[in-house]
């Protein structure tokens, strides 16, 4: 039995109130410091959180908007949540359908027997032209699934799929924002046709009725689309999961399996879900939940609810356009130094991967790794220490309103973990009227943005972990 | 003025191995190095009472040092001379001691040269002079001006074809890779040929290839004590004879008469070396030398700024073979910057790693054991044109 084991989510935390872009309802927006990697790494960590992160055989990221061309960010991520150095990696990108792309290849790859478990991630950032109706639809988050062949929760019963050759939604290598052509050629000869085959083509192959689903989870452009498909092909309004559009926003590469996350996490033992994604053409699944959903489900993790239910809404829109690069920011003085890709590689084990180093000799935990302790100076006596989903709290910490950033004040902390070690971090989405010493805090991968002109001369983006107040207690 | 003269000692070194060292960070180098001269001095990391941190665009401060060694907050210096930032940290730490202040130190040079594309800035590197423009000639023009001056000079008064000048230099190439090619902390281990010095690829005239020192990652360290103390830790320390250093002030592009035959900051850092060691023969009693082979030109126009060949001469030498390890005169017995490596910081004291187990008969590859030398001698010169910082120290055994 091969299927899901696991899932995750990562809806970023501030929303834009869609009236100041004349829409309604919110959409999630990514900070100024966040992108495509970030939130697939931070969906993951969601999906595996507990989860013996050896036992993980691979990942596959789903995004169209990665920031290279030519590079990996599937390593970036694999990195980021702590897979093993010979996990396999590869990135699915130029459609929304290349979430549901590997996440059929994944199951495939389970079938077969070349992998045991593979984590599939889809995250976008999908860039729209200011003022438009892309920008009013779209939405930034991440979705994580963890596929396997033991305690298997939901079941892949049956796929189909269908291609369909149309310019309808696209952005080529040069394209800042999306395109599109009219809404109705879009929508009449794109995605209805296709969704309505994919699906039509799912239930007549395996003889399933509108009736045997508990719910039809399809990836819809705007808010009303998803419904149509679905009562053109028989189903009732109830069985449609909503598409979040006013919630979240159309998050993209990531919709489909968001969705298909928020529709697990209200799924019970013997239910048929129908999963169907557009891009393209269309994928179409049938899903059987089994009785090991209820130890999924009571696992310790964000998921849609706890995303979705922590939130900070904004009504900032230049704010929105600077940190989507979209204006003109100053330009940011900083020191005039250069990269390094050498340094930058040897350092990736503390920069991406969060360790530190522990004292065999004396136990002491520290930040980044050494080769001499701190505490006891025995030399080349360190293991390795994974700080991932460590919780601290704020030792001391400063905001800097000089030194400029797309988003200020800098802020900055020192902050000691449960089980010991101290790490200095900058720190994101602070709240400036609750921070103090003694709060509590958690490390989030995040774009490093301070002085990314220098890096930037090389073209290459960076990464490192901030401390953020605990997304749980914004909940509060 | 006083002098250095015996008033130092070395009783402890170490060497990383040189070379393209990707994972290998400041910290790594700085442990590695340094643990091997506490080990060969045979002290506790505890035991060092200050220290001293040569480092061009590998740290920008003592606490690199520090930081990798886990000191307790003892006083740590970052030192920065160009090619002679090593040999100035070592200086540096001896003047340290020398001062009656501390017993027991530590220089430490390091760089991690190949962490930056292209080995080192083109220019010099912000943010080190940013308050003045100064539109540098690329680093081998600042060496090649004067191996272009001294050809002429051959080609005027002998009649030398450019060939018979690239033969000549290219004896210097073939020494110091046979050299390197004994070295086992060696960058580069490969022996050549006359014929491929000439056939390898020009890259600034009058260095094709082989003329042309490697850029390498790497770290040396040095601990310094007194004399006195080192007597109780072992026979067969090493004393500093001499410590000279020599800046220009612009002389080559300001003043007409200069004829780029000779670097006068070598020069003058020789002869204040040769005063204060009490040396007035350096051809017969220097008995091995680490000379800044940065090109090859570099290393034939110091045999004379040295004074171990006459005026002019320094040609003649070498078509003899003086320098060379069955020499009369061995000069870059470990394959010197060209195949040793050049990490800029760490050259001067990688030199004196060279000196200090030669003069030990303690040379990690006994082919390469100058037999019983007396005196040991190591220079850099780095910079620009006119500007160059030269440094000269002198090594000998206790009497």
């Amino acid at each position: 039995m091969v299927g899901i084991t696991s899932y995750g989510a990562y809806v970023p935390l501030f929303r834009l109130d869609k009236k100041v872009i004349g829409g309604r309802g919110e959409k999630a927006i990514a900070n100024f410091d966040e992108d495509n990697v970030t939130m697939a790494a931070a969906a993951v960590n969601d999906c595996l959180n507990g989860i013996d992160r050896k036992t993980v055989d691979g990942l596959y990221l789903a995004t169209t908007t990665s920031p290279y061309k030519e590079h990996l960010g599937a390593t970036t991520t694999a990195m980021a949540t702590d897979l093993k150095q010979n996990a396999y990696t590869a990135e699915f990108a130029n459609s929304l359908r290349a979430s549901t792309a590997a996440f059929k290849a994944a199951i495939d790859g389970v079938k077969a027997g070349s992998v045991k478990n593979m984590v599939v991630a889809a995250a976008d950032c999908r860039p729209a032209t200011p003022g438009s109706a892309l920008e009013r639809n779209f939405g930034d988050g991440a979705a994580a699934i963890l596929i396997g062949d033991e305690n298997v929760a939901v079941t892949l019963e049956g796929s189909y799929s269908v291609y369909n050759e149309i310019y309808d939604v696209w952005r080529n290598e040069n394209d800042t924002f999306v395109r599109f052509w009219e809404d109705r050629f879009a929508i009449e000869q794109g995605y209805l046709p296709s969704m309505y085959e994919a699906v039509s083509g799912l239930m007549k192959k395996f003889d399933y009725k509108p009736a045997d689903f508990a719910k039809v989870v399809f990836y819809s452009p705007d808010a009303r689309r998803g419904a149509q498909v679905a009562k053109s092909l028989g189903f009732e309004a109830a069985q449609v999961q909503d598409p979040l559009i006013n919630v979240m926003g159309n998050t993209g590469t990531a919709s489909a399996l968001m969705l298909l996350v928020a529709a697990l996490e209200e799924a019970k033992a013997g239910d048929l879900i129908l999963l169907a994604n557009y891009g393209n053409g269309a994928d179409a699944f049938a899903l059987k939940v089994t009785e090991q959903i209820e130890e999924v489900k009571n696992g310790n993790r964000l998921g849609m609810k706890g995303h979705l239910a922590s939130k900070k809404i904004t009504t900032d829109y230049l704010k929105y356009l600077r940190w989507r690069r979209i204006v003109p920011i100053d330009r940011i003085a900083g020191p005039n130094v250069s990269y390094s890709a050498v340094a930058a590689k040897r350092d990736y084990v503390k920069d991406i991967s969060i360790h530190g180093s522990r004292c065999t000799t004396c136990g002491y935990v520290q930040y980044p790794p050494q080769r001499v302790c701190t505490k006891c100076h025995a030399k080349d006596q360190m293991e390795p220490y994974s700080f991932l989903g460590k919780k601290g709290k704020i030792v001391t910490y400063n905001m800097d309103y000089i030194t400029p950033s797309i988003e200020g004040p800098v802020v900055t902390t020192e902050v000691d973990f449960e089980g010991g070690g101290r790490m200095q971090t900058y720190m994101t989405e602070a709240d400036l009227d609750k921070i103090t010493i003694d709060l509590a805090v958690e490390m989030t991968f995040r774009r490093y943005p301070l002085w990314e002109t220098i890096t930037l001369r090389e073209g290459v983006y960076t990464y490192l972990w901030k401390s953020t107040p605990l997304r749980t207690d914004i909940m509060k | 003025m006083g002098s250095i003269k015996d008033k130092v000692a070395i009783v402890g070194m170490g060497c990383t191995k040189f070379g393209e060292l990707w994972d290998k960070s400041i910290e790594d180098l700085v442990v590695d190095a340094c643990y091997e001269a506490f080990e060969d001095a045979g002290i506790e990391p505890k035991d060092i009472q200050a220290a001293w941190y040569g480092s061009r665009e590998s740290g920008l401060t003592g606490a690199h040092l520090s930081r990798a060694l886990k000191t307790e907050y003892i006083p740590v210096t970052r030192v920065e001379n160009f090619c002679c930032g090593g040999q100035d940290t070592l200086r540096n730490a001896c003047y340290g001691v020398a001062s009656g202040v501390y017993d027991i130190v530590l220089a430490c040079g390091i760089e991690k040269t190949k962490d930056h594309n292209g080995g080192f800035g083109f220019f010099i590197q912000e943010p080190l002079d940013r308050s003045i423009t100064e539109w540098d000639i690329p680093p081998a023009s600042q060496f090649g001006q004067y191996g272009t001056r001294y050809f002429y000079h051959y080609r005027d008064y002998y009649k030398w074809s450019f060939e018979d000048y690239k033969r000549m230099l290219a004896l210097i190439d073939v020494k110091n890779h046979d050299n390197g090619f004994l070295t086992t902390r060696a960058h580069l281990h490969r022996k050549i040929t006359v014929e491929d010095v000439l056939k390898s690829p020009l890259i600034v005239w009058p260095y094709t290839l082989y003329d042309c020192c490697g850029m390498s990652d790497g770290c040396a360290a040095a601990i310094v004590t007194t004399p006195e103390i080192a007597k109780t830790m072992r026979k067969d320390y090493i004393l500093v004879k001499a410590q000279a250093l020599a800046a220009g002030a612009a002389q080559a592009t300001l003043q007409a008469e200069f004829n780029f035959l000779y670097f006068p900051e070598n020069a003058a850092a020789a002869k204040a070396a040769y005063e204060e060691a009490e040396i007035t023969n350096p051809r017969e009693e220097i008995s091995i030398a680490e000379l800044h082979d940065c090109f090859s030109t570099t290393e034939l126009i110091s045999y004379e700024d040295l004074q171990f060949s006459p005026r002019g001469k320094a040609p003649e030498d070498v078509l003899a073979g003086r320098f060379t390890l069955q020499g009369e005169q061995p000069v870059n017995t470990d394959g010197g910057l060209k195949c040793f490596g050049h990490p800029l910081s760490a050259s001067g004291l990688r030199m004196t790693y060279e000196i200090y187990k030669q003069l030990q008969g303690k040379v990690d590859n006994p082919a390469r054991q100058v037999k019983s030398p007396k005196l040991g001698l190591i220079s850099n010169i780095g910079g620009n044109v006119g500007i160059h910082i030269a440094a000269v120290t002198i090594f000998g055994l206790p009497e």
